[in-house]
């Protein structure tokens, strides 16, 4: 018999923590099934966030060095140019890249490190219980946002990925969702492109993934991945935002 | 060989480039810019050396981090307000064991402050700084020679240890110029099996200070304590000087203790007999040698440019035994041999009333 599905040998035989239809666990998998087709796993190191990702480590088998909260670019900066001959990726949520880690993030994708960032953008900070984050939407509730995100008192939801395109040091930006089996294929192949593009010395790049998060919106699994399609891509559009090498 | 007139910021950066440091960053900050200028200059020179300016002290003690984990000898400096800001990447350094040199060319606080000398961060080096049960080893140097001697140590000691090590300094040893003579680097020593560098053909390992488990939280905080005590009986360094016969003691470090040496000349000139104990580890704290005076000395006489904070470790070291005094001046004041020597001249004649407290 042929074996058409099987288990990553870059993600270890743990059974994942998190929540039922949470898109981090999806994410992870395809990190370490294009790791796996492009036979680094011996030289990726991965550093994973303060966030609900932070057990990364128990997940992957492959080097992981965790990060302070929101530090995921500058200590991806100390390694990268230490070891140019690895693949670095840091792998970050939205309230540790858009929030804490705004600045770290913004200087190295703008002095065009060539380290790969992958952002997982599900509107609200996951782990310390669903608390508003840059990214949530106007109008969505959290537990800091109780009646909804409101612009006045709240200010907006952050587009990073838009924002750090406008950088020159930036060579790869994208947007991708795990919501549905379509999305999820483009991800992998972002995932993919990015660090083609670190193996070829290209620069910064970034995948950006928005992420069901059914817990904290108080969602089915279904619902959540419906969500995404029908309200959060409005405001989060998906696709290529910058591309050096062109489109495709 | 070769003795060359160098200021003590640059000092720094060549006795870091000379021990194998090859990766720096920084964020300009008076009084150390003239290191963060002179690494720019220089650690691109030497193959693999990477000098970073960081948009921030926060980002240049993780990207410390990242190189450290990556298996670099790596440095970062800064001056007071940066380097409170670099304090939750020392402590994730300390519970990831990651080696690592960090500089503080203290100046005057709280707050802004000033860029003025001062002794006032002495509190915050030597407890830890940051949070979680941790220390971190901290040398203070009083000449520019020593700068040179200590830098090429921390790296040793950070390594032997797998922990951050703090020079403590202020501006005026670091902008002042002195001859210097430096020292042959020795070899480093640091297990491979630490770095991180890619799984290879061989199993995959991580980093991280993240422990949810209380048991086992608390098992890595005791094996980080057991570190500790083990550098607690190993490298305590401090300078006894003029001390034999000596009725009153002065303790002090870095530019206070060169002060200090300065009013004991002038006091002995005056028929005092006065010496001098200068810690040179910070932590840890050279409490022993005060203690093994307390046997023959009375007076101890504690000399900080801050209000009082080495103070508590020599009253904790002496614990009830002598006569403890203070003198100091916070916010950037750089007290006289003169002023210093007239606060000696008041203790030392005012010994037998003092006794008889
Ligand atoms: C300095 C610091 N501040 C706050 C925290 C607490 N904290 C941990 S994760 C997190 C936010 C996580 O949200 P996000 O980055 O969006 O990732 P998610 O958990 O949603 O995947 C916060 C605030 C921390 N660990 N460190």
């Amino acid at each position: 018999m042929k074996k058409v599905f099987g288990k990553p040998e870059s993600l270890k035989d743990a059974i994942f923590h998190y929540c039922a239809g949470c898109g981090h666990s999806i994410t992870h998998r395809l990190i370490a099934e294009v790791i796996d087709e492009m036979g680094i796993r011996d030289i990726a190191i991965g550093i994973p966030p303060a966030g609900c990702a932070v057990l990364a480590y128990n997940y992957f088998d492959i080097d992981m060095l965790e990060a302070p909260h929101g530090r995921g670019c500058a200590v991806a900066t100390g390694m990268k140019r230490t070891l140019p001959d690895k693949l670095i990726f840091s792998y970050q949520g939205d309230g540790d890249l858009a929030a804490i880690g705004t600045a770290e993030t913004f200087h190295a994708a703008n002095r065009g490190e060539n380290i790969t960032v992958i952002f997982i953008n599900n509107a609200v900070y996951g782990m310390t219980g669903g608390q508003m984050a840059p990214t949530t939407l106007l109008g969505q509730a959290s537990t800091t946002s109780p009646p909804g995100r409101n612009a006045i008192l709240d200010g907006y939801p952050v587009r990073m990925s838009e924002i750090l395109a406008l950088l020159e040091g930036t060579k790869y930006i994208e947007r991708c969702a795990v919501n549905t089996p379509a999305n999820i294929i483009r991800t992998r192949r972002a995932i993919k492109k990015a660090f083609q593009y670190q193996m070829d010395d290209v620069g910064f790049t970034m995948v950006e993934v928005l992420s069901q998060c059914p817990t904290n919106w108080k969602m089915t699994p279904i619902d959540a991945c419906k969500w995404i399609d029908e309200v959060m891509a409005l405001s989060f559009p998906p696709g290529v935002i910058k591309d050096i090498k062109g489109k495709g | 060989m070769n003795k060359i007139l160098i200021q003590g910021n640059h000092v720094i950066g060549e006795a870091a480039i000379r021990a194998g440091c090859r990766f720096y960053a920084g964020y300009p900050i008076t009084p150390q810019n003239e290191l963060t200028e002179y690494m720019a200059e220089n650690i691109r020179k030497v193959e693999g050396g990477t000098f970073i300016q960081a948009e921030s002290e926060i980002a240049a003690i993780n990207m410390i981090l990242g190189a450290s984990a990556a298996g670099a000898r790596a440095m970062t400096s800064s001056s007071s307000p940066g380097i409170s800001l670099k304090q939750e990447g020392i402590s994730s350094m300390a519970a990831d064991e990651l080696p690592g040199v960090i500089v503080n060319i203290m100046r005057g606080g709280p707050g802004l402050g000033n860029i003025l000398p001062s002794q006032g961060d002495y509190y915050q080096a030597t407890r830890g700084g940051g949070h979680g049960d941790y220390r971190t080893i901290v040398l203070a140097p009083d000449s520019v020679q020593e700068l040179a001697d200590l830098t090429m140590d921390a790296f040793d000691l950070a390594d032997k240890y797998r922990n951050p090590v703090l020079i403590l300094a202020d501006g005026m040893i670091g902008q002042m110029m002195e001859p210097v003579v430096f020292g042959e680097p020795r070899p480093r020593k640091y297990d491979e099996s630490y770095v991180l560098k890619g799984a290879g053909k061989g199993r995959s390992r991580f980093i991280r200070g993240l422990i949810l488990d209380a048991l086992k939280m608390e098992e890595h905080n005791w094996k980080l304590h057991r570190k500790y005590q083990a550098i607690e009986q190993r490298e305590k360094r401090c300078e006894i000087s003029r001390t034999e016969d000596a009725d009153l003691l002065i303790i002090a470090y870095g530019t206070a203790a060169r002060i200090a040496k300065g009013a004991i000349k002038r006091s002995r000139e005056a028929g005092m007999k006065v010496g001098l104990i200068r810690p040179i580890t910070l932590w840890p704290f050279p409490d022993h040698v005060i203690r093994e005076f307390s046997d023959k000395v009375e007076n101890f006489l504690v000399f900080e440019m801050n209000t009082g904070q080495m103070l508590d470790d020599v009253k904790l070291a002496l614990n009830g035994r002598g006569h403890v005094h203070f003198y100091g001046r916070p916010g950037g004041v750089v007290p006289t041999p003169v002023e210093l020597a007239k606060v000696i001249a008041h203790h030392y004649n005012n010994n037998r009333s003092l006794d008889e407290d």
